[in-house]
């Protein structure tokens, strides 16, 4: 009955139908649905299930686990804080939790769900408004289709940000990531950069105020604690270690921070999918980590006695910050990064490196994994270049012998 | 003549601009452009020192050696950089402070040393003063152009009065920090750029 449907309203997005400029809408619409009536014509012909819809697809269901679960944290943080005694927020997402009468107990696992999710849903729903305009509006122009390069950018953007930031700036740094970081190159699959990093880094230098610091990351009025990262930076390691369960917590994901990249356990099972399905590359999540390691180790081989981020030892660098979420949903779109496996591990390696770097030495940016990785894509490229020329050389020497 | 000089004069404004067509003097759109009025002060200084180097370099261009042709004109283009500073010294203090070095580096502007090499050593004098006008002209456009955006979006402020009221004043605008620093004006002049040739689709790159 839908097929009819849609194969009715079809002929208006036709050429010379009603609605011709909206045709990439429609055909958005019906492939999203089903699959695509179009096959191909002439050889080559490729049989296989993996589709870029598939594909991207996957992608959604290995960050499920990361969105639950920040949702749930993102509540449970401002629980926990109005519990503490601190006042909620004077704004409609709270009278709305007030309206269903759920309360603010923080053991309680739905009223936790719930008051993440007044906050998610809007920036979600903000951004596929947004982010989708732009899409049609360009698929329009260029009469090219909408694809599902979008789908994966639009889940990704409200889960880098904190659950307080004002939801125009939601649509501006959407606004900007996919039109800037995506469109101008040509469409998905021609940018250099990844398209939702550059929408937080946008918003990271426009308005520093609602996306850094330490009273954005829990939605409760006058709130102000430090993320264990900025803890880490400001006292050094005793003040990591005072909590004996400050590591689990933070492994596990129920420390402030941004919707959807608190939790190391569920990227785990993230990564878990996405390496199964073989859609990411184990080689780029392994190589930061090994990166990470390395210069984590070095800097705490060298010390220092100003800069207590120089002591913090791995294991919490892995489970702070943007680190884990980075790693396996950013480094590896395959877009941005290198296409050649030992190009993977070369840039993997390097933004491992310069995640440690940035966090440790710059002091102005307590986090760093933004923009190594967004660095490292410019370079992606680059990197491919010279792995193919020694590849090419060694078998002109092997030719040659 | 008069057909011709008007199209020397206008030619750089959009269809052979320095800015956007030829990709020249970036250096100097970037630093200056966060307030519109440094970005004022800039403008015309540039043009006056691009309008007066191609009159002066055009009148001896038949008595400057070949292979000391670069010193020459430089001498005469630092000459002229030298007085436009004394004079904005002089009477807009204030914003020469600003301005800081932008100023003594018109000399290495790649727009200035254009003109005076691709077209003041061949052309005669008032073509030439025409020429570098224009191709102020040019410059000074998308530096205002520059400007405006990055003052009104960076700070909320046109010529350092409050246009939008900022939300740290009781009003509603949030200021974008990103427009104050260097890589809003990339963000603006890029923009502008592709804006300008979708106008004019004979400046793409054939491909």
């Amino acid at each position: 009955m839908l097929r009819k449907l849609l194969d009715k309203q079809g002929k208006a997005f036709e050429k010379g139908g009603k609605f011709e400029k909206l045709y990439p809408l429609y055909e958005a619409m019906d492939t999203f649905l089903y699959t695509p009536g179009d096959t191909a014509k002439k050889p080559s012909f490729v049989r296989d299930a993996v589709d870029l819809k598939r594909m991207m697809f996957t992608v959604v269901i290995a960050m499920t686990p990361a969105i639950l679960l920040g949702i749930y944290n993102a509540g449970l943080q401002a629980n926990m804080a109005i519990d503490a005694g601190l006042s909620q927020l004077d704004n409609w997402q709270m009278a709305l939790v007030q309206m269903l009468g759920i309360g603010f107990d923080p053991a309680n696992i739905i009223a936790c769900f719930v008051h993440g999710l007044v906050y998610y849903l809007p920036i979600l729903i903000v951004t596929f408004a947004v982010g989708g305009f732009w899409e049609v509006l360009f698929a329009a122009v260029r009469k090219h289709e909408v694809n599902e390069g979008f789908f994966v950018t639009g889940m990704l953007i409200p889960m880098l940000v904190p659950p307080t930031i004002p939801l125009w700036q939601v649509a501006v740094a959407t606004s900007f990531g996919i039109v800037i970081g995506k469109e101008v190159f040509g469409g998905v699959g021609f940018n250099i950069l990844n398209p939702a990093l550059t929408a937080r880094a946008f918003l990271f230098f426009a308005y520093p105020g609602e996306i850094s610091g330490n009273s954005v990351w829990v939605a409760v009025d006058g709130f102000s604690s430090a993320t264990p990262l900025a803890l880490a930076a400001e006292q050094g390691m005793s003040a990591l270690t005072q909590d004996p369960h400050l590591w689990y917590n933070a492994f596990m994901g129920y420390i402030p921070g941004s919707l959807g990249e608190t939790s190391v356990a569920a990227c785990l099972i993230g990564a878990f999918i996405l390496i199964v399905t073989g859609v990411a590359s184990w080689r780029i999540m392994l190589s930061v980590v090994i990166g990470a390691f390395a210069m984590s180790s070095l800097l705490n081989l060298v010390g220092s006695d100003t800069n207590p981020m120089m002591a913090v030892p791995f294991q919490w660098h892995l489970v702070v910050g943007g680190f884990a979420f980075g790693t396996v949903f950013m480094a590896t779109d395959p877009v941005t990064a290198p296409v050649s496996n030992t190009a993977r591990v070369i840039y993997g390696f390097l933004i491992g490196v310069l995640v440690i770097l940035v966090r440790s030495v710059n002091p102005a940016y307590p986090e760093g994994m933004m923009l190594s990785i967004l660095l490292m894509n410019v370079f992606a490229p680059l990197i491919d270049y010279y792995v193919v020329k020694a590849h090419k050389k060694k078998r002109m020497a092997r030719y040659v012998g | 003549m008069a057909a011709k000089t008007k199209e020397i004069l206008l030619d750089p404004l959009f269809d052979n601009n320095p800015i956007a067509a030829q990709v020249l003097g970036i250096c100097s759109a970037l630093a200056v452009t966060t307030q519109m009025s440094a970005s004022i002060v800039m403008a015309i200084a540039l043009t006056v020192v691009t309008g007066f180097s191609g009159l002066s370099v055009s009148l001896i261009r038949n008595y400057i050696p070949a292979n000391i042709r670069i010193i020459v004109q430089l001498t005469i283009i630092a000459s002229l950089v030298i007085v436009t500073d004394q004079v904005l010294k002089a009477f807009v203090f204030d914003i020469s402070k600003q301005l800081s070095v932008f100023v003594g580096l018109i000399i290495t502007n790649c727009i200035v040393m254009g003109r005076a090499e691709a077209f003041a050593m061949q052309r005669k004098p008032i073509e030439s003063f025409v020429d570098g006008i224009g191709n102020g002209f040019g410059y000074s456009f998308f530096l205002l152009l520059t400007g405006f955006f990055r003052e009104l979006i960076g700070s909320g402020r046109l010529f350092g009065a409050q246009i939008l009221p900022l939300a740290t004043e009781g009003g509603w605008y949030t200021p974008n920090g990103l427009m104050v620093l260097a890589p809003g004006a990339f963000f603006v002049i890029g923009l502008a750029i592709w804006a300008l040739r979708t106008w004019k689709p004979m400046l793409k790159e054939e491909e």
